[in-house]
């Protein structure tokens, strides 16, 4: 099991961040992805595996300041 | 009992970051002067627009001007103690945390999407272990009490993540400079830690 916002997600094997993302339907277009406190840069989402019992922060970016 | 001496002369020490002077950096700013910040240091490109009015730290008699050279007069009418860097430029990515290196905590007061996000990556990467205010969720009016403080290690992210974009919404002042000083006060919290 990973934890994603909060929520026990079942883990999958050999899953990447762009994969687990579409899975839990985050589709905004911007997000700031962090694994067990480490960043996970945007170049990185679709090759970086989702390690089994890690816990996903994603923040989705909106425009406005 | 809070020790309040203690407690200004910790802020008197510290340094703050923002990048951005729009809604949420000018009114950040005025709060971290008001409360007796010693240092700021303080980025953005733009000159001033009479529709930046409805939400930002700027006068009538302002528009036209750089907002860094605008907030540094209005920051000295309201406490000339505070020690005013500014830097007149935009945020290139590859050097976007060039200015704040030396700061104890960073506002990110950015608009764009796209650029808070580049923004808060390159932070957390290239400066690590500093501490990091964002905003994401600004827009609009009303909805209060879906705000809230996300935190993921260094990152503290001011969040409403049912908001629009303000390409869809409004900016308006009242939920702006709530957000904006939501961020000065997580600020206070970070640099006061246990010294309270």
């Amino acid at each position: 099991m990973i934890t994603v916002n909060g929520k026990q997600v079942e883990h999958v094997e050999n899953e990447t961040v762009a994969e687990l993302l579409k899975r839990m339907k985050y589709t905004f277009p911007l997000v700031v992805v962090k694994i067990n406190d480490k960043l996970i840069p945007r170049k990185d989402y679709s090759e970086t595996m989702i390690p089994d019992d890690s816990k996903i922060s994603v923040i989705h970016m909106i425009s406005g300041g | 009992m809070v020790n309040k001496e203690k407690i200004r002369e910790k802020l008197k020490n510290s340094s703050v970051g923002i990048a951005g002077l729009g809604g949420l950096g000018s009114n950040a700013a005025v709060s971290l002067a008001r409360a007796g910040i010693g240092h700021l240091v303080l980025v953005d490109f733009d000159n001033i627009e009479h529709s930046n009015l409805d939400r930002q730290y700027y006068f009538l008699d302002q528009v036209g001007k750089p907002k860094t050279s605008a907030i540094r007069e209005n920051l000295e009418r309201i406490n000339p103690s505070v020690d005013v860097m500014v830097f007149n430029k935009k945020l290139e990515k590859g050097s976007m945390s060039d200015p704040f290196k030396d700061v104890d905590v960073i506002i990110e007061a950015l608009d764009n999407a796209e650029v808070k996000t580049g923004f808060i990556e390159e932070i957390l990467l290239g400066l690590p272990g500093k501490p990091v205010v964002g905003a994401s969720g600004v827009a609009g009016y009303g909805n209060s009490d879906r705000i809230n403080t996300k935190r993921m290690g260094n990152l503290y992210m001011v969040y409403d993540e049912h908001a629009r974009s303000s390409d869809e919404d409004v900016l308006m002042a009242p939920r702006v400079t709530l957000i904006a000083n939501w961020q000065a006060n997580i600020a206070l919290e970070i640099l006061l830690g246990e010294n309270k």
